[in-house]
């Protein structure tokens, strides 16, 4: 089986018996976008923890994540190759644009020319020419999504899970960035699982809609 | 409003921090580079000469001393710094700041002095781990000929500065992480693939790093001239150069005021290069270390080391608990022979007989220590308050002046600061002693204010602003009690630092004033751990009292209240 699987997963907290939700079991295949919905608080982004390996203190989780057909649920969240695309982007304030993505790019491109320029041609790509050297502070909302796209995807993820990375922008800029990210996932077949309380973010997605 | 609103007020504070804090540090590093330059006219030296540098150098050991200062400073705080943030690295996601807090509160309250003497007790040949582990583990019937403590590399020392700064690195790392996105950041370094140690030396750390440099360097310039832990613990003969400082100063021969004048200033030197060097080794990590960060390593290996630092850290607290034990059970013995596990008889004799001595120094200590504390919190108070009715954020040059007394060595302006009091016929003075102590208290009772006092919320005031209440009301009604845990936990902190004071009331107080510290270090070379004992616990004690006073006060006032239990203490 290819892409990203879950098997009757099911989180708790651990003061209460009863499950955020009733156990999950579906499969995104590569290269397609599967959306789950639902109100503040049930649980999505404790899944999301889950799935990509950052289960907080203070959960209990039952069930299996498989990434192509291997059991992933033990392994801890580096070891996984599962990346994630956060709300406001988290790119690290210490660095600049240039390093964040250096910072991800994965280690077998070696040798400091090709490194460089596997972070050149990632700007280019992401209509952020020339700004390897500027701070992250200084870029729009929408320029760090990009960015924060770029340095996930240049760690060559099996899978990637985005939470609610939409949601802190322009609604005008929304469609564009929604565009850019699902168009990066589909080409290189990525599968992916995204969280959100927004109706457009699921239809954008073009794959099912699970509402928890 | 405009900023002109509240200027008396901040003006006051500013001549009155000026006066008070900054001319006697200056006065004091004055007087003594006259002295170290052959000016001191109460022992008769009146010529502007060289002879004290040459009288320095050619005293026996300063280049030993000088080393092993520079040594114990440098490895204790290097190490202290690893071990806190290997630590916290492995513990923060474990607990919240509050229970960090709790956890360091202990170790942060209890003096210096009394610690080492704790330390001494349980490790020394004759020291309680040999006799628990005696004759049964190591065949001793008597105490060894080995020197665990005053050993000639100073690793006693280090071992005593350990036990007192990784708590203290441990509070500002903790503190400085809850300022940052920290578990985002993980989480978004991990799902990059990289584990969690390497996440943190490239990530955190150097978020962490600039938010905790000041205190790096108050712990730095503290570890290159501590005096009472360096007495109790550190080499003898020679001793580190603070140590051998203070005994030129205080030898009966008083020709040598003017050469330890001179090691004086070596002493700040050695701290302001000592901190020069660090900085250019942050300088040198922060190149090499993006040059490493761009390379994009996963390496998974760190996690080891974070582990062994989580458990040598453990290791510290442990013996630093066990250090007070130690002081309680010999405070209490009566007969306690070697290799005995526990006292073979118990007697409250030490502790009957305050007139002996300790009655006096307590009582001292208490005056000094509550003077210091109270002066310096209102000076804290009215400073906070004339930034709010400025509505300005506080200037770098003011947070200069704030870690000033505490990056200055002690020893560099403290004997010229009495020079200075003799002449204005002040020394010995208890008022003089209380003075030199807020010097000290002052800074950190600003430091634990300060974050709390902006974390009110502003809305509040605008609030009472609104119902006609004016800027002193909104003081006095508003803010005071609101936050009244905070100030309580700022004043049981600066309590506690002045009750650790060493060199202040010995230097200031010209050998007429006596507190626990000074009569503690005093007898800790002495035979009689009784005796000592008794000191040491006293000594201890007054700062947790402090700070259960600090803790049980505003729940008792206040217990109906509960919005004022949480959030800004």
């Amino acid at each position: 089986m290819t892409g990203l699987e879950l098997k009757s997963v099911s989180i708790r907290a651990e003061t209460s018996p009863e499950p955020l939700f009733p156990p999950l079991s579906f499969t995104v295949p590569r290269g397609t976008v599967t959306t789950i919905v639902g109100p503040s608080g049930i649980g999505k982004s404790t899944l999301m923890d889950f799935i990509g390996g950052h289960l907080p203190r203070g959960f209990r989780a039952a069930g299996v994540v498989a990434l192509d057909g291997r059991d992933v649920t033990r392994l801890p969240a580096e070891a996984r190759r599962i990346g994630i695309l956060f709300q406001g982007a988290a790119l690290f304030p210490h660095l600049s644009v240039g390093d964040n993505l250096a910072f991800g790019l994965a280690p077998h491109v070696r040798g400091r020319e090709a490194r460089r320029a596997a972070v050149k041609a990632a700007l280019d790509h992401a209509d952020l020419p020339g700004f390897a050297d500027r701070d992250p502070a200084t870029l729009s909302g929408g320029q760090r999504a990009r960015a924060a796209l770029m340095r996930t995807l240049l760690a060559e993820p099996c899978a990637l899970l985005l939470d609610e990375p939409f949601s802190a922008l322009d609604p005008s800029l929304r469609n564009d960035l929604r565009e850019f990210v699902f168009s990066h996932v589909r080409d290189r077949a990525i599968p992916t699982l995204m969280v959100t309380h927004d109706e457009a973010d699921a239809g954008a997605a073009g794959g099912p809609v699970i509402a928890l | 409003m405009t900023s002109t609103e509240g200027r008396p007020l901040r003006l006051l504070v500013l001549v009155v921090v000026l006066a008070g804090l900054v001319l006697p540090i200056l006065a004091g590093l004055w007087e003594t580079a006259r002295a170290a330059f052959g000016i001191l006219p109460a022992i008769g030296a009146e010529t502007v000469s060289v002879v004290p540098w040459r009288q320095l150098l050619s005293q026996p050991g300063f280049g030993t001393s000088l080393m092993l200062t520079l040594w114990t400073g440098f490895a204790s705080t290097l190490l202290a710094l690893l071990l806190a943030a290997g630590f916290a690295a492995a513990m923060h996601e474990r607990f919240g700041p509050r229970d960090g807090a709790r956890i360091i509160a202990p170790f942060l309250a209890t003096p210096h002095a009394a610690l080492a003497i704790g330390l001494a007790f349980l490790i020394a040949p004759s020291g309680w781990i040999a006799r628990l582990l005696s004759p049964w583990a190591t065949g001793w019937d008597l105490p060894p000929d080995i020197a665990t403590v005053h050993d000639g590399m100073g690793l006693a020392l280090i071992l005593g500065l350990l036990v007192k700064e990784v708590p203290f690195f441990l509070l500002v790392i903790l503190a400085a992480l809850s300022q940052l996105p920290a578990r985002r950041h993980l989480r978004a370094a991990r799902a990059l693939g990289y584990g969690r140690g390497v996440a943190w030396i490239k990530v955190l750390g150097p978020q962490v790093y600039p938010l905790i440099r000041l205190p790096v360097y108050v712990v730095l310039s503290f570890a290159l001239s501590v005096v009472d832990m360096a007495i109790i613990l550190g080499p003898s003969n020679p001793p580190v150069l603070s140590v051998a400082v203070t005994r030129w100063f205080l030898a009966a021969d008083t020709t040598l005021i003017l050469p330890a004048s001179a090691a004086a200033l070596v002493q700040s030197g050695v701290v302001i290069l000592g901190i020069a060097l660090w900085w250019g080794a942050e300088r040198a990590i922060i190149g090499i270390g993006r040059v490493w960060i761009r390379r994009g390593g996963r390496g998974l290996s760190a996690e080891p080391g974070i582990m062994a630092a989580g458990g040598v850290t453990l290791l510290l607290m442990a013996l630093g608990a066990a250090a007070i034990v130690a002081l309680m059970l010999w405070s209490l013995a009566w007969r306690w022979s070697f290799p005995q596990p526990l006292p073979e008889s118990w007697s409250l004799g030490a502790w009957m007989r305050p007139g002996a001595g300790w009655g006096a120094a307590l009582g001292d200590t208490l005056a000094i220590g509550l003077a210091a504390t109270a002066l310096s919190l209102v000076l804290a108070v009215a400073w906070l308050e004339g930034e709010d009715r400025a509505h300005m954020p506080r200037a770098r040059w003011a947070e200069a002046m704030i870690y000033l007394p505490l990056l200055v060595p002690q020893i560099a302006f403290l004997y010229g600061l009495n020079v200075a009091f003799l002449r204005l016929g002040l020394s010995g003075n208890m008022g003089a002693v209380i003075w030199a102590h807020a010097l000290f208290v002052f800074p950190y009772v600003m430091i634990a204010l300060s974050d709390p006092w902006r974390a009110l919320d502003p809305k509040l005031l605008r609030a009472a602003a609104a119902l006609g209440a004016g800027p002193a009301r909104r003081l006095f009604a508003v803010k005071l009690p609101i936050l009244l845990r905070p100030i309580l936990t700022a004043a049981a902190i600066g309590f506690a630092v002045s009750v650790a004071q060493y060199l202040p009331t010995l230097f200031i107080g010209a050998g007429r004033v006596a507190t626990l510290t000074t009569e503690a270090v005093t007898l800790s070379s002495g035979s009689d751990r009784r005796v000592t004992g008794v000191y040491a616990v006293l000594q201890a004690a007054l700062p947790f009292a402090a700070y259960l006073a600090a803790l049980t006060l505003p729940t008792l006032l206040q217990r109906n209240r509960a919005g004022l239990s949480g959030g800004v203490a």
